[in-house]
């Protein structure tokens, strides 16, 4: 595997946002989530669970609620508006005030025409969606009290709305309340404590299951407005619930304060018989804090809260045992990369939502030191905090980029783009550069060419626009574009070759291009496979572009040869072995040793590895983590024993692996047990033996 | 060798009442449970064994009511038998003969005339493989029938009865399958009457609740979690209503269906529940419990009753002793109680509670443990050794002392002693002199030290009565004692300090004199009685069995034999040695003073006897033959420890007495006459007879044998006109208490001859040179010249036939 000194980066404290609330789109397979931060995430369960987009948030923006109607995302929050995304740029593309207050729920017809929500005021206003905008239509006859959660009936006939106290059923043509279900309040000291019905569902057979914040499920007949079970699952709140509207509606998940997310099945209780009804089944105990959003697929329950991870717990009487499907998955970090690394500098650069921080690495003492492998080495000088850069205006950071040598630092958000000249003489100084060329608005992903002398950045049209940065001036170059007039999708991935030759892209429809930049246009496209790439790189030496996809294979495609290499064909045919392609978190980052041109180093959040090309493929049933057995071994049997593939899992939670120029590896963690340890307190609960 | 065609060993009691879960009849009056080899009938509202229903020759393993007739009930055994009883009556109906071993067995209403065993798989050779089998019983008037239509249904099932039950009109099994990991494993599975639900319960303390169990993978479950350990018995009640739940919490659950988060709580049932089982009428629950007990309770709030088996904790570490005054069977049960077991009547008397602290129901956790007892000779004084070892800390030992209290008939802690000695304590004794107003307790420790205990005054204050102190502490060159003993007369003490027996006197405290026998400790130490009072005998780690007389201070004789227990009969100077021998433990009766053995019977029972005391008879016997006579007085008993296959690690354990059965001795009653020689024709009443002898010598009147010669069914006699001539016989029963005088005159007058015999001997023997016994001892008695000439006889003697006994 190779001897390195490890920079053991810990001062990088990311720390993700809540969940707020989810939405699953269940004809593209996509899922919706929403942070407490106002940033959006979409993520493809079609590939891997693969976080594709992810729209920033804004200051003041707070989610509520989020709505799937067609292809088309709606947001609407605390703010009082309803916001439409576009989703291949990124950003919010309208928002219309609804002029009710702030806004609790969304929520739509099943014919995707019309848009309830429900408002601090108490009213229940209907928009109707029409092609780029939507429209008010009317408001639903107002009550006393805010209206907290909204279901229509599949019919799109009634809606069941959950406000304080009680449950009103409306009737969606003329606007009136036909049914009222009031809602038991907690029982002993809390009595006079008014209950709020978080969450509530409309099943077709007009039964109503609310979820309330005295920790109550209760199943109510529609027609008659009668209570027909109430089940207590928690001492808490009931957060969230849903059901599972795209089956047979045979299955209700509900969320809970306690961390706990419990299913109800509509069951016959004796085989031969027809007469089902609603029995509390089982219990997921995935969450330490808040359950506050929740979504219901085919095969698996999703779940997310205030421990700002989602988790993918399958139920396992709909998906096949022990296959990759059957696993529980947690999704705790981004799928891309926050960390920018100056190799040549030794610098660090922290992108978080508000700012950019960035950082020099320590130093050890010059000797030769002989330690036995794991040894901590003397510090010299402690890595320091340099610069930390607060961002301008109210929209959160998107992108940022740190060119090679340190000297360049350039950021992004959904409306501008700045770049910032860093000096180093003896004291730091940091010059925003001033004019950049005005087809640097917005841009998707930025990078610098390895000389530092070209900042590229993905722009909107599915473009990339080429800036020659240099100390006098900022100058504009050109545009690359594959094809013109043709609408793609965004890049979200670029990378230059080190000799300057060559630029890569990629985009979320999985294409990847290369452009000649010499040349200035289009050299050739990698075939599409069906899987998005996570990440890109070129080799080097042998300018060979190396592709990871969400679902972990592993493709080296000849630039010069505009063909994948032997090396990726044997790959190929031989195939990757299972513990590898049932890894649950994409590979994020890939470098090069120069020492040695065999070596690519790749990591996901779990393990970092060296692929060394000049080995054989492990077989199909090699032990694919054998670092330690060959460790053991003597050195005449390592050989035979040895595959292309070494894994370290000594360092946990990774955000970046990379490699300095003086061949030092940096290591970025972020235990996760130091993201749960900001979160605030959970809620009490009682614990056995304490 | 020996003769000894009619003394046998009898499985007296104490067997396992919780070893299967209980039946409850259907109309709530009788309780049934396996014990042992044979099923008890219990009463639910009075605890009292109604009928033992016995014949299997085996270990019962399960009792069931059949389904098709409610006054009527299996059973099945390892013997490989299923039975059919009636339990109104307590007689055999039916033997069905299945050929195999049957480790559980289930019945359905669905299934008529068929049963569902589970057996071991023929030709598995490693790990055993258990299978269910269906069996269909043949409908035919006979007695005994043997089945044959067996078919196989499932393989690879638990034997433990608690992993099959049946659903509803389908038949579910669940085994044992560890399917994610240790913690998820099945330990019970109950079926819910009407609706298609199974419950599981698991190690992890979770009860699952199956439903949708039948369609293809599309089951769910929902979890309910209150144990904290595994939970051992789930139960659902007639009508579905409730699910009972126990565990080692020692806390019955009930938990509502269909709401789950309502449940009730029924704590404090004393021991981990083992079983729970339901009337089928539901209004009464029955709880097994692991110290063998039985709860009855009545709709879950209130115990109703309490049925108390022989208590056997995880191991026997005070012995077996006999309370003098009550005659019944010492031991430590419950933990920290010390129980009192009547062995006549195969029932617990009390438990005593000795340490008088809360028992908190945990794995685990080390709790203080009685660990020695001792009872003085009049039964007045009773002392207990209780001691907790905790890894960290340091051990706690507590030596109690107490008092029989007339009033109240029971002991009254009198001394509490705290940290007696240093460390463990290895054994205790009290002075066995008949004027009890001197009592000594000598006690001796790992701590090198042996400690004698006195009653002292009372102090100034005078509402305190008289307490303990210690009045002598030994030592023997820095040796750990390991065992101590009095003389008969308590004026010797005995004290094995490893290799070396210390002799001391006690009212001086004085060593008298030491004996030796290297190499190898002294485990146990005996002193002879009554006529051979001289000799001490003591057993060492190298298997040797040594006999010093105390005359001479020198070794009489030693034979080379694994003696794993010595006794000695207080009321005669036999005394007994257990052996074990190549996986089975001999049984030698001997005198001291005689070469031969008095009785001697190979392989008594399988596996290593380590408890066993002689009981005194309430009243003598008679005996004729030579080789009985050590049982006339008392009646050894001892403990077992039988292995029972691989049904449940859980082992069983018998209380086994070895009693006599002499010819002539049933004519103490005609009716018991009457009965014997019915015993032939009528052979399941061949094993009752222990039971019967209990009752008869309990209550030798003969009101009580007509009293029980009316309670016996009327189709069990032989023809009324047989019956009546026998019953006015009975009548008469004068005839047969002179008889007894007789026996006892003539007794007396064998002993007279035999004395007079020995005079002759001595006479005739005067003319040898006399040989001065080297009494070191001061205080020793002086030797009368027939005590002397019996010395030398002994000395002369070969004592060879032990070792020859072993080799044969």
């Amino acid at each position: 595997m190779g001897e390195f000194k490890v920079h053991r980066v810990r001062f990088f404290d990311y720390m993700p946002s809540a969940i707020r609330t989810m939405a699953f789109n269940s004809q593209t397979e996509r899922l919706a989530v929403a942070r407490a931060d106002g940033a959006v995430e979409i993520f493809n369960f079609n590939d891997n669970f693969f976080q594709e987009k992810v729209i920033p948030g804004q200051d003041g923006r707070a989610i509520e609620a989020l709505c799937w109607v067609g292809h088309r995302l709606f947001s609407a929050g605390l703010n009082g508006e309803i916001t439409e995304y576009d989703l291949e740029n990124l950003r919010p593309q309208y928002t219309v005030d609804a002029y009710g207050g702030p806004i609790w729920t969304i929520s739509s017809n099943s014919q995707g025409t019309q848009l309830a929500v429900g408002c601090e005021d108490g009213t229940v206003k209907i928009f109707a969606i029409l092609e780029e905008r939507i429209q008010f239509q009317r408001n639903l006859n107002r009550h006393k009290g805010r209206i907290i959660s909204l279901c229509w009936h599949p019919s799109s006939a009634q809606i069941a709305a959950g406000m304080t106290d009680m449950i009103t059923i409306y009737d969606a043509e003329t606007g009136q309340a036909t049914r009222r279900l009031l809602v038991d309040r907690a029982m002993g000291a809390s009595k006079n404590k008014e209950v709020v019905v978080w969450s509530v569902g409309y099943l077709s057979d007009h039964t109503i299951i609310s979820g309330d914040s005295a920790g109550k499920v209760q199943i109510w007949n529609g027609l008659t407005g009668t209570l027909v079970r109430t089940y207590l699952v928690t001492k808490w709140d009931v957060l969230s619930l849903i059901i599972n509207a795209s089956q047979d509606e045979s299955s209700v998940i509900a969320g809970t304060s306690e961390g706990t997310v419990i299913q109800f099945q509509f069951i016959s209780s004796t085989l031969d018989q027809h007469d089902k009804e609603w029995v509390r089944t089982r219990t997921f105990r995935n969450h330490s804090h808040d359950v506050s959003a929740l979504a219901h697929t085919d095969t698996a329950v999703v779940s997310g809260g205030m421990d700002t991870q989602l988790v993918v717990r399958p139920l396992l009487d709909k998906v096949e045992k022990n296959t990759q499907e059957s696993a529980l998955r947690k999704i705790a970090f981004p799928h891309r990369s926050l960390v920018g690394c100056a190799k040549k500098a030794g610098l660090l650069l922290f992108q978080f939502p508000d700012r950019l921080e960035l950082w020099k690495l320590g130093e050890n003492f010059h000797y030769v030191h002989t330690g036995k492998p794991g040894d901590r080495l003397p510090v010299k000088r402690k890595p320091e905090k340099l610069i930390e850069l607060k961002r301008k205006g109210e929209d959160h950071i998107c992108c940022s980029a740190l060119s090679a040598c340190g000297g360049w630092l350039a950021y992004s958000t959904v409306s501008s783009v700045r770049l910032y000249r860093i000096q180093y003489n003896k004291t730091i100084s940091i010059n925003k550069v001033p004019k950049l060329p005005k087809e640097l608005r917005s841009v998707h992903q930025l990078c610098f060419s390895s000389d530092s002398s070209k900042l590229f950045a993905s722009s909107c049209q599915s473009s990339v626009i080429v800036v020659a940065v240099s100390q006098q001036e900022c100058r504009y170059l050109h545009t690359l574009k594959h094809k013109t007039g043709e609408w793609k999708a965004r890049m979200h991935l670029l990378c230059a070759s080190d000799d300057g030759k060559w630029l890569a892209t990629a985009n979320t429809d999985c294409e990847i291009h290369i452009y000649n930049l010499h040349k200035m246009k289009l050299h050739c496209m990698v075939p599409v496979y069906n899987s998005c790439p996570t990440t890109i790189a070129i080799h080097p030496v042998t300018n060979n572009l190396i592709s990871v996809h969400a679902d972990q294979q592993i493709f080296e495609f000849s630039l010069v040869q505009k063909e994948y290499t032997q090396w990726s064909r044997r790959l190929q045919t031989q195939g990757l072995l299972s513990l590898w392609l049932e890894r649950d978190t994409p590979i994020t980052h890939i470098t090069f040793n120069p020492k040695n041109p065999d070596h690519i180093i790749l990591h996901d959040t779990y393990m970092f590895c060296i692929i060394d090309q000049s080995l054989p493929f492990p077989e199909l049933n090699a032990v694919l983590w054998n670092q330690m057995t060959l460790k053991n071994l003597p050195v005449s049997q390592r050989i035979g024993q040895s595959h292309a593939f070494k894994i370290c899992k000594i360092f946990q939670h990774l955000m970046c692996v990379s490699l300095l120029e003086d061949l030092s590896l940096v290591v970025v963690e972020r235990p996760l047990l130091d993201i749960m340890s900001q979160l605030p307190a959970p809620v009490r609960q009682k614990k056995f033996a304490t | 060798m020996v003769e000894h065609g009619d003394i046998r060993v009898v499985h007296c009691g104490g067997s396992k009442l919780n070893f299967r879960d209980p039946v409850i009849t259907h109309d709530s009056r009788f309780l049934l449970c396996a014990s042992g080899e044979a099923v008890k009938v219990f009463s639910t509202s009075t605890e009292e064994c109604i009928h033992e229903l016995r014949g299997h020759t085996g270990l019962v393993t399960g009792v069931l009511l059949r389904p098709s007739n409610h006054l009527q009930v299996y059973s099945s055994s390892l013997d490989g038998t299923v039975r059919l009883w009636d339990f109104t009556d307590g007689i055999l109906i039916k033997t069905c003969v299945i050929g195999y071993p049957i480790y559980s067995f289930y019945a359905s209403a669905k299934h008529e005339n068929v049963i569902f065993i589970v057996t071991s798989m023929p030709s598995e050779k490693r790990a055993e493989r258990f299978q269910l089998v269906a069996v269909h019983l043949p409908q035919s008037g006979d007695q005994l029938v043997e089945a044959r239509e067996l078919s196989a249904v499932l393989s690879g099932v638990n034997p433990n009865p608690a992993a099959i039950a049946f659903g509803r009109g389908v038949r579910i099994r669940r085994h044992k399958d560890n399917k994610k990991g240790g913690w998820n494993t099945f330990t019970c599975v109950a079926c819910h009457p009407k609706d298609d639900c199974i419950a599981t319960g698991h190690e992890d303390g979770k009860i699952r609740l199956w439903r949708n169990f039948n369609h293809k993978k599309e089951y769910t479950y929902s979890t309910l979690h209150w144990h904290h350990s595994a939970v051992s018995s789930l139960c659902f009640t007639p009508e579905g209503t409730n699910l009972l739940s126990g565990g080692v919490e020692s806390v019955l659950i009930q938990w509502r269906y269909k709401q789950e988060s309502e449940r009730d709580f029924l704590p404090r049932l004393g021991a981990a529940i083992t079983h729970i089982t339901v009337s089928p009428d539901g209004s009464l629950f029955c709880t097994s419990h692991s110290d063998n007990k039985i709860t009855i309770i009545q709709s879950c709030v209130k115990v109703s009753a309490v049925i108390q088996g022989l208590v056997k904790g995880d191991s026997i570490r005070t012995d077996l002793m006999m309370d003098p005054r009550s005659k019944a069977l010492v031991l430590n049960g419950k933990p920290g109680h010390l129980q009192f077991y009547s062995l006549q009547r195969d029932k617990l008397l009390y438990n005593l509670d000795i340490v008088q602290q809360e028992y908190i129901h945990e794995s685990g956790l080390q709790q203080f443990e009685v660990v020695k007892a001792a009872f003085d000779a009049s039964g007045l004084w009773l002392a207990t050794v209780e001691e907790r070892h905790q890894k960290a800390a340091e051990l706690e030992l507590n030596l109690k002392l107490w008092a029989f209290d007339e009033q109240t008939q029971s002991f009254v802690l009198n001394t509490t002693i705290s940290a007696p000695h240093d460390a463990q304590i290895t054994a205790m004794s009290f002075r066995q002199t008949a004027d009890s107003q001197t009592t000594l307790l000598v006690s001796t420790s790992k701590d090198g030290h042996f400690k004698a205990w006195q009653l002292a005054a009372p102090a100034h204050t005078e509402d305190e009565g008289p307490s303990w102190l210690c009045d002598f502490v030994g030592a023997y060159h820095g040796l750990v004692p390991e065992c101590c003993s009095f003389s008969a007369d308590g004026s010797l003490l005995a004290v094995a300090f490893q290799e070396v027996v210390t002799v001391w006197s006690p009212a001086t405290w004085e060593l008298l004199t030491t004996l030796s026998q290297p190499p190898g400790a002294v485990s146990d130490l005996c002193f002879g009685r009554l006529s051979c009072s001289k000799y001490l005998l003591g057993t060492t780690a190298s298997n040797l069995l040594c006999c010093w007389n105390l005359l001479t201070c020198s070794l009489e004789w030693s034979t080379s034999m694994d003696v794993r227990r010595l006794l000695v009969d207080p009321l005669s100077e036999n005394m007994a040695a257990f052996c074990y021998q190549s996986g089975s433990t001999d049984l030698f009766v001997f005198k001291p003073s005689e070469p031969r053995p008095l009785f001697s019977r190979k392989a008594v029972c399988s596996g290593k006897v380590t408890q066993a005391v002689f009981a005194p008879r309430e009243e003598m016997l008679e005996s004729c033959e030579e080789s009985s006579q050590w049982l006339n007085r008392s009646q050894l008993y001892f403990l077992t420890q039988q292995m029972v296959n691989n049904i449940s690690s859980s082992t069983c354990f018998l209380f086994s007495p070895l009693k006599l059965v002499i010819d002539d001795s049933v004519a103490m009653t005609p009716f018991y006459l009457l009965l014997g020689k019915h015993r032939q024709q009528q052979q399941e009443h061949r094993d009752s007879d222990s039971s019967l002898w209990a009752e008869r010598t309990a209550l030798p009147q003969t009101s009580a044998s007509i009293k029980e010669l009316l309670q016996t069914p009327a189709h069990v006699l032989p023809s009324t006109s047989y019956l009546c001539s026998m019953f006015v016989q009975s009548l008469l029963i004068s005839v047969s208490d002179a008889r007894e005088e007789k026996a006892h005159a003539e007794e007396e007058m064998e002993s007279e001859k035999e004395e007079e015999d020995s005079e002759e001997e001595m006479e005739s023997s005067r003319s040898k040179p006399e040989l001065v016994a080297a009494a070191t001892e001061s205080d020793a008695p002086a030797l009368t010249k027939a005590q002397a000439r019996e010395l030398r006889r002994v000395r002369k003697l070969d004592h060879s036939w032990l070792a020859g006994l072993l080799d044969s």
